[in-house]
C-alpha cells in the first residue's frame, strides 16, 4: 500500500461536523509553550505549527482525549462534541 | 436507561479488535450464532521486529476452533449496535445521539444525569465513558489521568477480499487470527503493533504509551504508516483499500490507576475503571467491560429490592468484582506495567533475537560455530547475561 496522508485518512471517515467547536485552544498560553506535546498526540494532526502560532481545527477530531492529558500548561478546554456529532465509525 | 452519545451505540467505539473468553456467552448463550462476529481467533501469532528482521512464533490447537471458542474479532460499530439492541430487547431505552454532559447532585448524593440540556433522574448512574471518564471525575473518583498510565492506539481497517486474507494468513472458513508485534514498530518505546483478520478486512493497528510519544517527539500515525511498510508487514497488506482510520486510549496501569468504584447513588465499569490487563502476550479489556456492566446491574437490582443505594449498598459492587476474574486479575498484573516499561523489551531483546536467528541461518561459506557462541557475539554491547537473569526475574514477579 502507499502511504497516505493523515488528512487522506481522515477523508475516508464517517464525520458529522458540528458547528460548534468542541475543543478551544488559549493562544497566550500556548505562545509561552516550548513543547508543544499536542503536535505529536494529535493522531488526526488537528494541532498545526504556523508561524509560531499553534492553530487547531477540530473538523476530523477522532476524540481519544490525548491532547488535554499531555498539556501541561491547561491550555486546552476539552469537550467532547455534542451528542449525535463528531466521527462516526462505520467499522470501530 | 442506556445514554450513547453516538448516532447509534457503537459509533465512538473503536479497538484493536479481539475479544476472549466466556463472559458474553454466560450472559447471551451461543451469541456468536446470532451476533455481527467477524471470525474466531484459531492461531495467535508472536513476532519481534527490527527494522529489516522478524522473528516469529505461533500458536494454533484445534480446541480453539470448536464452541464455546476462545475469542473472536469484531468491529464494535456493528458489533456494539447488535449488543444494544439485545438491551432494547431486554427492556431498557437505548437513548442515542445523547451526551451525558455530567451529574445531578442532591448534597453527597448523584442522582442523576445532565445530557442534551435535559435533566436525567436516576437511582444510580454507571458511568462506562472510558478512561477519559468526565463522569468519573465529577463524581471526585478519578483525578486527572497522567500521559504514563494511559496507551495511544492507533488504528485502520484495510479492505482486502476475504479469499485473499485466507491465502494470506493461512485461514480456512471463519478461522482468524491475532497477531501481536514488539520491538522496531514502537521505536523502542513501550507498546506493539497487531494485525486482526476480519472477514473481509484487517485491523492494522500501533499502540504505544501516551508519555513515551510525548517525550521523543514521535507520532503514533508515523510508526503505524512504518509498520505497514516492515519487509515483513507490507505484502500482507498489498492490494488493500483503506475505510477507516481511529484513534483510542487505553488504560494502561491497570489497578495502580483505579478509581474509587463506587459512591452514593454512582459506579465505574470498564475503561473508566481502567479495567484492562495487558502483559505483552496478552491485552484483554471487553470481557472485563462485560463481566464489570453484569456486575454493576446486580448491585443495582440488588440495591433497587431495598432502595438503598448508598454507598453502604453499592459496595456491593466491589465485593462482587473481586470475586470474579476482574479484581483477581489485575492483582495478578499489578506489577506487569512497570516491567513492560523497560526499554530493553522494545529494543535489545527484539534486537538480539533476530540477530542470533540470522547468524544461526547464515551460511556465508565459512566455518559453523556453536549456537552459545553465536549468541555470545549477538549479545555484545546489547545486553549482559546480568541484565537478563534481572529481567527474567523481574519478568516472574509481574507476568
Amino acid at each position: 500500500m502507499k502511504p497516505i496522508s493523515v488528512e487522506d485518512k481522515l477523508a475516508v471517515n464517517k464525520y458529522d461536523v458540528d458547528k460548534d467547536v468542541h475543543i478551544k485552544i488559549n493562544e497566550d498560553i500556548c505562545k509561552e509553550c516550548e513543547n508543544h506535546p499536542c503536535l505529536y498526540i494529535c493522531p488526526a494532526d488537528c494541532y498545526k505549527l504556523r508561524e509560531q502560532r499553534i492553530t487547531f481545527s477540530y473538523e476530523g477530531c477522532l476524540e481519544c482525549g490525548s491532547c488535554q492529558i499531555v498539556c501541561d500548561k491547561e491550555a486546552i478546554e476539552w469537550t467532547l462534541p455534542r451528542g449525535g456529532f463528531g466521527i462516526c465509525y462505520e467499522y470501530g | 436507561m442506556l445514554v450513547e452519545r453516538g448516532k447509534f451505540a457503537g459509533a465512538k467505539n473503536m479497538w484493536g479488535g479481539a475479544f476472549y473468553g466466556p463472559t458474553l456467552s454466560e450472559l447471551l448463550p451461543d451469541f456468536w450464532e446470532e451476533a455481527p462476529i467477524e471470525r474466531y481467533m484459531a492461531r495467535h501469532k508472536f513476532s519481534l521486529l527490527t527494522h529489516d528482521a522478524c522473528l516469529s512464533a505461533e500458536s494454533t490447537t484445534q480446541k480453539f476452533s470448536q464452541p464455546p471458542y476462545n475469542g473472536f474479532t469484531l468491529l464494535r460499530s456493528k458489533f456494539d449496535r447488535w449488543f444494544a439492541s439485545k438491551v432494547e430487547q431486554a427492556g431498557a431505552i437505548v437513548a442515542t445521539g445523547l451526551q451525558a454532559d455530567g451529574l445531578l447532585h442532591d448534597g453527597n448524593h448523584i442522582i442523576g444525569i445532565k445530557a442534551g440540556g435535559d435533566e436525567l433522574p436516576a437511582d444510580v448512574v454507571i458511568a462506562c465513558d472510558g478512561v477519559n471518564s468526565i463522569l468519573a471525575q465529577e463524581a471526585g473518583l478519578q483525578g486527572k489521568i497522567l500521559p504514563r498510565d494511559v496507551k495511544q492506539g492507533v488504528k485502520e481497517v484495510i479492505e482486502l477480499p476475504r479469499k485473499t486474507i485466507e491465502q494470506r494468513f493461512n485461514l480456512s472458513g471463519d478461522e482468524g487470527v491475532a497477531w501481536e508485534f514488539i520491538g522496531s514498530c514502537t521505536k523502542g518505546l513501550p507498546g506493539g503493533a497487531f494485525i486482526y483478520t476480519n472477514k473481509e478486512s484487517l485491523s492494522v493497528g500501533v499502540v504505544v504509551q501516551l508519555g513515551a510519544l510525548v517525550e521523543k517527539k514521535i507520532k503514533a500515525n508515523e510508526l503505524l504508516d512504518e509498520f505497514k511498510g516492515h519487509s515483513s508487514v507490507a505484502n500482507l497488506l498489498d492490494g488493500g483499500k483503506l475505510v477507516e482510520y481511529s484513534a483510542h486510549l487505553i488504560p494502561a496501569s491497570g489497578i495502580d490507576m483505579m478509581p474509587a468504584l463506587y459512591t452514593d447513588g454512582f459506579l465505574v465499569a470498564g475503561d473508566a475503571a481502567a479495567f484492562v490487563v495487558g502483559t505483552g502476550l496478552i491485552l484483554e479489556g471487553a470481557n472485563f467491560a462485560i463481566a464489570s456492566g453484569v456486575a454493576a446491574a446486580e448491585t443495582v437490582i440488588r440495591a433497587k429490592q431495598s432502595g438503598d443505594f448508598s454507598t453502604k449498598s453499592l459496595s456491593y459492587y466491589q465485593d462482587l468484582l473481586a470475586q470474579s476474574f476482574v479484581l483477581k486479575d489485575l492483582k495478578t498484573y499489578r506489577k506487569a506495567h512497570h516491567f513492560l516499561a523497560n526499554p530493553r523489551i522494545y529494543s535489545s531483546y527484539p534486537e538480539l533475537a533476530c540477530d542470533l536467528a540470522e547468524r544461526i541461518f547464515t551460511n556465508d561459506g565459512k566455518p559453523r560455530k556453536k549456537s552459545w557462541q553465536l549468541l555470545r557475539e549477538a549479545m555484545k554491547g546489547r545486553v549482559s547475561f546480568c541484565q537478563i537473569a534481572c529481567d527474567l526475574i523481574r519478568g516472574r514477579g509481574a507476568i
